[in-house]
């Protein structure tokens, strides 16, 4: 091995690990760009007014996004309401009673649902609801939402449930107890901890999604009017102001989109930190 | 029913739901759980029968041509996807080239040559990339970036490398180049989580009979490690190009919206959730709401066509692990 | 005593030996030529016996031979497992368990079974653990007669005095021995008839063994128990009667004593001399 080809692979080396750690340190530079700005602008502009008041008509400065933040609350409880049942119960499905034949057709025909793009989503809403209902609505947000949350909450609950030890439901059947009783007094209080992990990203995640929002939601200049009705919700204001020509309004978008950023990554913080400390 | 009386306290006759109430309870709860299920089952294949029924005015009207048209008329009521579909591809294609070096990067970052202490927080920090809505990465995008391509980074590249049809035309800042690159921004989490989970599965032994024999860090990776998870590095791409093709908000707020088949990076364009997210609450009319609808099935065939293939490669990557090496 | 021998591979029918027999012995639970597979693999092939009532029964034998399997088709566990399947007829009373109309689930809170690993259901607290098997059964129940049942399993568990002062702390937070005989108390708890023991000491450190031996002793009074175990000298220890079992089958069934002075089986002798397994 001759002392320049050693040298040189020294230095091949050398240089294709920085350049590694650069790419890591990129991811994070960006990271950093885009929650710095958000916090630079958008907290400036965040003020108790912002919160309280309602949004002013066009050219009026000033004005907040009360009716926003009512309104992305009502969407996730309501795509919750929806989803959660839903998930849950197929996730038990999918977990501990489902023939495995069918159970992985399920599983399988989920994994597509979860893949299918939020915007086609928000289509199949409007299809479903907007267009028979010849309104926008809350519901059809709600169901737009939900339907991106359900394969999301399933899977992730169905994955709780199967960490659980065998030993555990064997414990549980050799005292005669029946199957059902087994799996909602043992499985799946084991398995809690993981379930609402998995529920709290999801969450997080549909309360950042705007495109399904758009034509089911609509948004309202009225604030929030009923379920039946248009509603406005954080992220579609964002998107709504942060293209319009206004400069009031894109600093609005800013705050606002601190705000929901708040939200999102406080939630997905607390959540993974505190799963991370539990399986260490 | 006690085998021995031991004088024992305990008198409580065993009242239980065991027996037949038992075995029904397991049927309804069997039934309902399943039901349940079903409608996931049912959810999706409403999805496309709904979707079929709502764009077929259009695909009654254009039939194939719909994909190789280049109009979009709502006045004429005549539309066409191709530019829509050539944006979804190029924007995605331009954040992949840019995504992936820096995404394998950082995965072999994270998996070979960090130490815990470092490896931990800069995973968690990646995942928190991902978990940014991508409303919010769009605002940045519109505000932040755009400006930021405008000059310094296109009109370096116009005036350096402007011999290229890539790289001609006015600098707007927002257009295909924006596209992709804030698309990379959102992309870059998903392949570096998955390859880096790729990476680890690989076994030790393969490692150290590299370092037996007398490799660098550098060229074991390079000649085992990521031989050896070729498909699921693969299969992390593709995973990766289906959220991009998929993702709508931040490409709409940076593409420009402009309906046009050019070839130069600059020019602002559409993809197909772009348009869809822009138009469809004003459209009216079956055909061209049709229209709509039918680009959102195509973009449902591909990013289901694009997720199918990159689940298949990861999960060959991991059965074959599993089986033998 | 009497006692009933089976031996199929040597071809020759059963021979009934009857040394003094002393009046009427019960036998509580009868195999009948019962056989088991793991889809396709047999893992018990044709095995008949009858287990004394009110005794100890120890079932011994190499890793693989099937005892594990054996056990867990006395209370309809087996079927739980994947590609679990039964032939042949175990009697409870004279009526068999894997009769047509017959519940599996009734079946399991008449023979209740404890397993190697200790599991005890760590959401639930130390009370509620013992009192899960009637918990997880009953629509309601009076708070008072629980107290009373936990107790009492408790106490025949020999494992009262450690955790009377912390019932309500989670069943996980017992050392391995603790757990497993809260694993004990709570099969008690449901008044079981049998209690079968797959390995039960296994997974513990001598002097939980020891304990869980003398209480095996202690409930022999009250339960039929039957234990598996690879152990030999535990066998010889605490069991009234010992079956040796051999690649799924039954080589040879007999009073412990003389199973092990005296073994009439050469595989038999050659197992407990430690010739191998």
């Amino acid at each position: 091995m001759s002392e320049a080809g050693r040298v040189r692979r020294k230095w091949t080396n050398r240089i294709m690990l920085i350049l590694c750690g650069c790419a890591v340190g990129l991811c994070i530079l960006i990271l950093a760009l885009i929650v710095g700005y958000t916090v630079a602008k958008g907290a400036n502009y965040l003020n108790v007014d912002f919160l309280t008041h309602t949004s002013k008509p066009v050219g009026e400065i000033g004005g907040g996004m009360r009716d926003e933040i009512y309104g992305t609350f009502i969407l996730v409880g309501l795509a919750s309401v929806i989803a959660l049942p839903i998930g849950l119960m197929a996730g038990i499905y999918l977990a501990e009673f489902g023939s495995p034949a069918v159970a992985s057709v399920v599983r399988f025909i989920a994994d597509v649902l979860a893949g299918v793009p939020s915007i086609v989503v928000g289509v199949f809403a409007y299809a479903i609801l907007v267009r028979p209902m010849h309104t926008y609505s809350a519901l059809s947000a709600g169901v737009a939402l939900a339907i991106i949350m359900i394969p999301v909450v399933a899977r992730t609950a169905e994955e709780a449930m199967r960490l659980v030890p065998n030993s555990m439901r064997e414990a549980a059947l050799a005292l005669g107890i029946n199957r059902w009783r087994a799996v909602l007094g043992v499985v799946v209080p084991g398995a809690l901890t993981g379930i609402i992990t998995g529920i709290v990203l999801a969450v997080a995640r549909i309360a950042g999604e705007t495109a399904p929002l758009i034509f089911t939601a609509l948004g309202s200049a009225f604030g929030v009017q009923g379920l039946l009705q248009p509603i406005g919700a954080l992220p579609l204001q964002i998107y709504r102001y942060a293209l319009s020509p206004y400069p009031d309004w894109q600093q609005q978008a800013w705050a606002a989109a601190f705000l929901l950023m708040i939200l999102v990554l406080g939630i997905n913080i607390v959540v993974r930190s505190v799963s991370r400390r539990k399986s260490m | 029913m006690k085998c021995s009386d031991s004088g024992t306290t305990s008198s409580i006759a065993v009242k239980d739901w065991s027996g037949r109430r038992g075995r029904l309870g397991d049927k309804i709860f069997l039934y309902l759980t399943f039901i349940f299920a079903l409608i996931i089952a049912v959810s999706l294949v409403a999805l496309l029968i709904v979707l079929n029924i709502s764009a077929w005015p259009a695909i009654q009207k254009f039939g194939v041509s719909f994909l190789t048209s280049l109009d979009w008329d709502p006045v004429k009521e005549v539309f066409g996807a191709l530019p829509a579909i050539y944006g979804t591809l190029l924007s995605s294609i331009i954040a992949l080239i840019i995504a992936v070096p820096i995404s394998i990067g950082s995965a072999v970052f994270l998996s070979e040559l960090a130490p815990a202490w470092i490896r931990e927080p800069c995973s968690f920090l990646i995942e928190m990339l991902a978990a940014i809505p991508s409303v919010i990465i769009g605002l940045w995008g519109l505000f932040v970036l755009v400006p930021f391509i405008r000059s310094p980074i296109e009109s370096w590249l116009g005036s350096h490398l402007g011999f290229l049809p890539l790289f001609q035309g006015p600098l707007f800042g927002l257009g295909f180049l924006a596209a992709g690159i804030i698309l990379a921004v959102m992309v870059v989490p998903i392949i570096t989580a998955v390859s880096r989970d790729v990476m680890r599965a690989v076994p030790v032994t393969q490692r150290e009979a590299m370092y037996a024999l007398g490799a660098t860090r550098w060229e074991t990776i390079y000649r085992t490690v990521l031989p050896y998870c070729r498909s699921g590095l693969l299969g992390a791409v593709i995973l990766g190009l289906g959220r991009a093709l998929g993702e709508t908000m931040a490409v709409t707020m940076v593409i420009g919206n402009s309906y046009a088949l050019t070839s130069s990076l600059f020019s602002p364009g559409v993809t197909i959730a772009s348009k869809i997210a822009s138009e469809f609450s004003e459209a009216s009319g079956d055909i061209y709401i049709g229209s709509l609808v039918e680009l959102a099935l195509v973009l449902f065939g591909i990013t289901l066509l694009v997720n199918i293939i990159a689940r298949l490669m990861v999960w060959r990557m991991i059965s074959v692990k599993a089986t033998g090496e | 005593m009497l006692y009933e021998l089976t031996n199929n591979t040597t071809g020759q029918a059963a021979p009934e030996r009857v040394i003094g027999a002393q009046g009427n012995t019960k036998y509580i639970l009868e195999v009948v030529k019962l056989s088991a597979w793991y889809g396709k693999a047999k893992a018990v092939n044709d095995i008949s016996m009858k287990i004394k009532a009110q005794a100890i029964t120890a079932l011994i034998g190499p890793s693989g031979c099937g005892k594990s399997t054996l056990i867990r088709c006395m209370n309809r566990m087996h079927e739980v497992s994947d590609g679990g399947k039964v032939s042949g007829q175990v009697l409870l009373d004279g009526s068999d368990i894997y009769g047509r109309e017959v519940d599996a689930v009734t079946i399991r809170r008449r023979i209740g079974m404890v397993f190697q690993k200790p599991t005890a259901f760590p959401t639930m607290s130390i009370f509620d653990n013992v009192a899960s098997g009637i918990n997880l059964t009953r629509l309601w129940y009076r708070k008072g007669e629980l107290q009373d049942l936990v107790v009492h399993s408790l106490k025949k568990a020999a494992l009262w005095e450690e955790v009377k002062n912390k019932l309500n702390r989670s069943g996980a937070s017992l050392s391995g021995g603790q757990q497993q005989r809260l694993c004990i108390a709570r099969a008690i708890a449901i008044e079981p008839e049998i209690l079968l023991m797959d390995e039960p000491c296994s997974a513990l450190d001598p002097i939980s063994t020891l304990k869980i031996e003398e209480l095996m002793l202690e409930i022999k009074k009250d339960y039929t128990v039957v234990i598996v175990t690879h152990n030999m000298q535990q066998a010889a220890r605490v069991s009234d009667c010992t079956g040796f079992l051999l690649l799924g089958e039954l080589i040879e069934f007999a009073p412990t004593k003389e199973l092990f002075s005296v073994p009439h089986d050469k595989r038999t002798e050659d197992y407990i001399t430690g010739r191998f397994g």
